[in-house]
């Protein structure tokens, strides 16, 4: 599904404080899987996901979503191929305050100018399937953390993307909500999405919904464990 | 095409309610553009409203005037003058005119009495302007007197009521008898307060000017196209000084505007980090500030302009008075008719929402470049 | 010169336009050396988000340009009252040798710009953005171009005095006047309005031809140019007579007065989107072979030249109903 080719990233090219993060990354993601990016902190996992994510261009290398080459494209077409493909799921929840759930859910979709009518709907089912629906009004300041998350969830599949990114995702969570996203998770993998998350957390990473774990350190994979749970994998 | 508008409608709705949501901020925006609108709209319509008075009251006016000077001052046309005229070339119609002004102390007003040359009034009434029958209390019918210059006592009944209709050029008009005028200003038989010349080509005019220069040394002929163009020309030039130095005070105001929008708070940094996360692009982010200050444009110039007219016809431009009286020479009461003219709409447009719009231009870019992967650090 | 508020506006608008491109050409400089699609370093990045304001820059010169015509002529009207021998915008632009100058440069910015837009519209649309380089090259061409319509109509405005007599339509377009447009306003009303008729139908024509086969591009972008000319003349010989009433009124100006109910904006706003519309179809055929353009390209010639066919039909349809609702008789029989 996703191929990365020899992926670098740097920052501040050029200057003296200049930064690899990334270097040489090789990497092969497979559809319908659940993928776990682990590794310690600077280690580069959350800027290769905003690299597989569209949400930033390697400086050198190539990303290849099912079989296109999409490194060279410009943003421009980069947001288009991301608003279509994933699904966002941040660790600081970043839902837009003042906003109601509903709202907020709706946000990715404008841009697309769809429908109103249908656009409302899908979000109401949405919220409902992850039980907010007596919570859409409310301004997203006023949920409670897993609630926030789940609206956060909830917009990240408005746009009915094939894969669902999400960074740290379990960070702010306690040990109940952390397992109540992890049960989430599973059935968004059972209904055929694709999932590539990065997690310090061992309840995370040790779970058995994760397919695939990738170890980063320095910017580098240094190991890449394929073999897990492949029984329990969809064919 | 129909999903270009409901994306425009979404952003749109998405401005709106983060205008709402930034209240403080986005009032004091309003409030200054809104105030410089204001200001701008007053001056204009202001301006505009005595320079369309000017032309309205020389339409009706003759071409040519003639005064005799004596002694650089206005004087009285004596007898013989009409006479030798004959006959200039182009020269449609001549007539002397009599007119005066005269001081009632009753209003403490002046009121302009004068002969007209068609529909004589009888002797013995006269036919008043609406306004100042209402100041003095006069009805058809009704019996009204002056005391003249000279002491004697007039009086004249009140024959007709000018139509409110044309109450800018007849508020304070009296119209009466040739003899009645003669008595009550003693002005002997066969003299005039000026002579009136109407030409019916314009391109003649001038020559028939010149003529006149050569043939009456002693008078001075007054083009209405020369008093039209001196007033449009000295109302365009102030209106022109006001508005530079109000250029000022735009430069002000542009600069307060890309302030404004180039300090965003942390808060919209990360809102528009977070919008384009999640899938808006540079683009939509761009259209979305772009309705913004569309919006607020609107606003304010809507604002600003109806509190203008406000101002300038329902308390007779108030704020200026002070300032301006020596404008109002025309009309020392002027009630401006309300005259609202699409090309100054335009100009005023262009004068508040172009610099505004220029201001904002980079700063908005600049938010909207915002690195898609700025929230996940 | 005279102070006047539109005019300071003008002044204004064509100031910070020319200043808005001139600060900016620096940019688009930097995108023609150093613009490379494949590379992911930070400069590719940073040229790229500069692709941005370019555009959002040209759209708001476009759009100032397209206010700061119809001012500059509504002004011109307007302020015919204070000059002798003016009696519309005609004479105003008459009082130096600049004003008429000026607001043909004006127009042709416009119609430039419109184009520039053209070429940036497809290009965006393509994943390789193949065009930018060009399109930089034709922007830093525009600025020139700008700055001359700017100077001329500052030369403009500082040359205007109010006592100069100057001549109006009624000398500029009558049949007697030497020149070109002389000549418009006297050719024959038969023979002018078969071409008029011609030139409309050919722009119209060509393209509702690229619609439904997608070839004749240079056509369309030719004819539309070719029928704005005549269309122009049209207006001046005959279309305005019928609009006045009037068998020797000539004006192109006097339509847009309220006299005459603003008959005018009926008449050139569909004249100057079809011209647009037709020129962009031309503008961008020659890269319809690039090979990331070969579909956008005609795509999006197909919908310009469609607009163009609208707009040139609905002119046409305008211009005859005026004809047809005039109480005038120009051709007997
Ligand atoms: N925009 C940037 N400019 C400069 N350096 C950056 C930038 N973004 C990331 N880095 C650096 O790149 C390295 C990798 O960062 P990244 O956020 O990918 O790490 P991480 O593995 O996600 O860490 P954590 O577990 O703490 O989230 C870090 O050293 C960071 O300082
Ligand atoms: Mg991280």
């Amino acid at each position: 599904m996703i191929e990365l080719t020899d992926i670098r990233k740097a920052f501040n090219q050029g200057r003296e404080n200049e930064f690899h993060a990334l270097g040489g990354i090789d990497l092969q993601l497979p559809a319908q899987r659940v993928t776990a990016l682990r590794g310690p902190s600077g280690s580069g996992k959350t800027t290769l996901l905003s690299i597989i994510g569209c949400l930033s261009r390697p400086t050198s290398g190539r990303v290849r979503l099912k079989g296109q080459d999409i490194s060279g494209l410009p943003e421009r077409f980069l947001t288009d191929i991301r608003r279509q493909t994933f699904g966002f799921v941040f660790q600081q929840f970043n839902l837009i305050k003042g906003l109601s759930a509903l709202e907020n859910v709706m946000l990715p979709a404008y841009p697309l100018g769809g429908d109103w009518r249908e656009l409302h709907e899908k979000a109401q089912r949405l919220l409902g399937d992850l039980r907010l629906s007596h919570r859409r009004e409310a301004r997203v300041e006023w949920l409670s953390g897993g609630e926030q998350q789940r609206v956060a969830i909830a917009r990240a599949l408005i746009n009915d993307p094939e894969i669902i990114i999400a960074d740290e995702p379990t960070a702010n969570l306690d040990t109940a909500l952390s397992m109540e996203f992890m049960a989430i998770l599973e059935k968004l993998s059972a209904s055929g999405k694709t999932v590539i998350l990065t997690s310090h957390d061992p309840l995370v990473v040790d779970s058995s919904i994760v397919h695939q774990v990738v170890d980063m350190r320095d910017g580098r994979v240094v190991r890449q464990d394929t073999t897990r749970n492949t029984m329990e994998s969809p064919a | 095409m129909n999903a270009w508008i409901a994306k425009q409608q979404y952003l749109i709705d998405f401005t709106l309610s983060s205008l709402a949501r930034r209240k403080a901020k986005n009032l004091g925006l309003l409030i200054v553009y809104t105030l410089i609108v204001f200001l701008l709209a007053s001056v204009m319509l202001f301006t505009h409203a005595l320079r369309h008075e000017a032309a309205h009251v020389l339409d009706g006016a003759p071409e040519v005037v003639l005064q005799r000077m004596v002694a650089g001052r206005h004087d009285l046309i004596p007898p013989g003058y009409l006479e030798r005229l004959g006959r200039i070339r182009g020269v449609q119609n001549k007539e002397g005119r009599l007119w005066g002004y005269y001081y009632d102390p009753v209003v403490k007003a002046n009121y302009t009495f004068m002969v007209p040359n068609r529909e004589p009034v009888p002797a013995g009434t006269l036919v008043v302007g609406a306004a100042l029958a209402k100041a003095r209390g006069l009805a058809v019918g009704n019996v009204i007197s002056f005391r003249s210059y000279s002491g004697k006592l007039f009086g004249f009944s009140v024959a007709r009521i000018l139509s409110p209709d044309t109450e800018l050029v007849s508020a304070d008009l009296v119209l009466l008898n040739e003899g009645d005028f003669r008595n009550f200003f003693e002005i002997a038989p066969g003299y005039f307060t000026d002579i009136a010349l109407s030409v019916a080509n314009p391109q003649e005019v001038r020559n028939v000017a010149t003529k006149l220069a050569q043939q009456f040394p002693d008078s001075r002929p007054i083009l209405r196209d020369e008093i039209l163009r001196t007033y449009e020309s000295i109302f365009n030039w102030r209106e022109g000084i006001v508005l530079a130095l109000a250029s000022l005070a735009i430069l002000a105001f542009a600069i307060f505007a890309w302030e404004k929008a180039s300090g965003l708070s942390a808060e919209e940094k990360r809102e528009i980090g977070i919008l384009k996360a999640i899938g808006w692009e540079t683009g939509d982010v761009i259209k979305m500030k772009f309705w913004e200050g569309a919006l607020v444009s609107l606003a304010a110039f809507v604002f600003g302009y109806v509190l203008a007219y406000l101002h300038v016809f329902h308390t007779s431009a108030m704020l200026f008075t002070p300032v301006l009286k020596g404008w109002a020479v025309l009309y020392p009461h002027f009630d401006l008719p309300p005259v609202i003219d699409g090309f100054q709409v335009a100009t005023l447009f262009f004068f508040t929402v172009f610099p505004y719009a220029a201001a904002t231009l980079v700063p908005i870019w600049r938010a909207a470049i915002t690195d898609p992967d700025s929230v996940m650090r | 010169m005279i102070f006047q508020p539109a005019i300071i506006a003008l002044l204004l608008a064509s100031l910070v336009c020319v200043g808005l491109l001139v600060v900016s050409a620096p940019f688009a400089f930097d995108i023609i050396r150093h613009w490379n699609i494949r590379s992911g370093s930070e400069r590719q990045l940073v040229l790229e988000r500069r692709t941005y304001l370019l555009s959002t820059l040209l759209t708001f010169v476009f759009a100032t340009q397209l206010v700061a015509l119809l001012l500059f002529v509504f002004n011109a009207d307007k302020m015919s009252s204070m000059f002798v021998g003016a009696m519309c915008a005609v004479g105003t632009l008459n009082v130096n040798v600049f004003g008429f100058p000026a607001l043909i440069a004006q127009i042709v910015v416009f119609f430039l710009a419109a184009n520039w837009l053209v070429i940036n519209h497809v290009d965006t649309r393509a994943h390789d953005y193949p065009l930018v380089r060009i399109k930089y090259i034709l922007l830093l061409a525009l600025l020139p171009l700008l700055l001359v319509a700017a100077v001329l109509q500052l030369r403009y405005f500082l040359g205007l005095k109010a006592d100069v007599i100057t001549s109006c339509c009624g000398s500029l377009f009558s049949e007697e006047a030497p020149g070109v447009t002389g000549d418009a306003a006297a050719s024959p009303p038969l023979p002018t309005m078969i071409a008029f008729y011609v030139a409309l139908a050919l722009a119209a024509g060509a393209g509702l031809f690229y619609r439904l086969r997608k070839r004749g591009a240079y056509f369309v972008a030719l004819f539309s140019g070719a029928a704005f000319v005549v269309a122009m003349a049209g207006i001046l010989s005959f279309v305005s007579l019928y609009i006045y009433e009037h068998p020797h009124h000539h004006c192109p100006f006097c339509v847009l007065k309220p006299e005459y109910h603003y008959q005018g904006y009926w008449l050139y706003l569909p004249l100057f989107i079809g011209t647009a519309a037709g020129l962009g179809v031309g503008a961008i055929q020659p890269f319809s072979r690039v090979p990331s353009l070969t579909v956008i390209v005609p795509a999006f010639a197909r919908k310009l030249a469609t607009l163009a066919a609208v707009m040139w039909s609905l002119f046409a349809a305008v211009a005859s109903f005026m004809i047809l609702n005039s109480r005038l008789v120009l051709l007997e029989g």
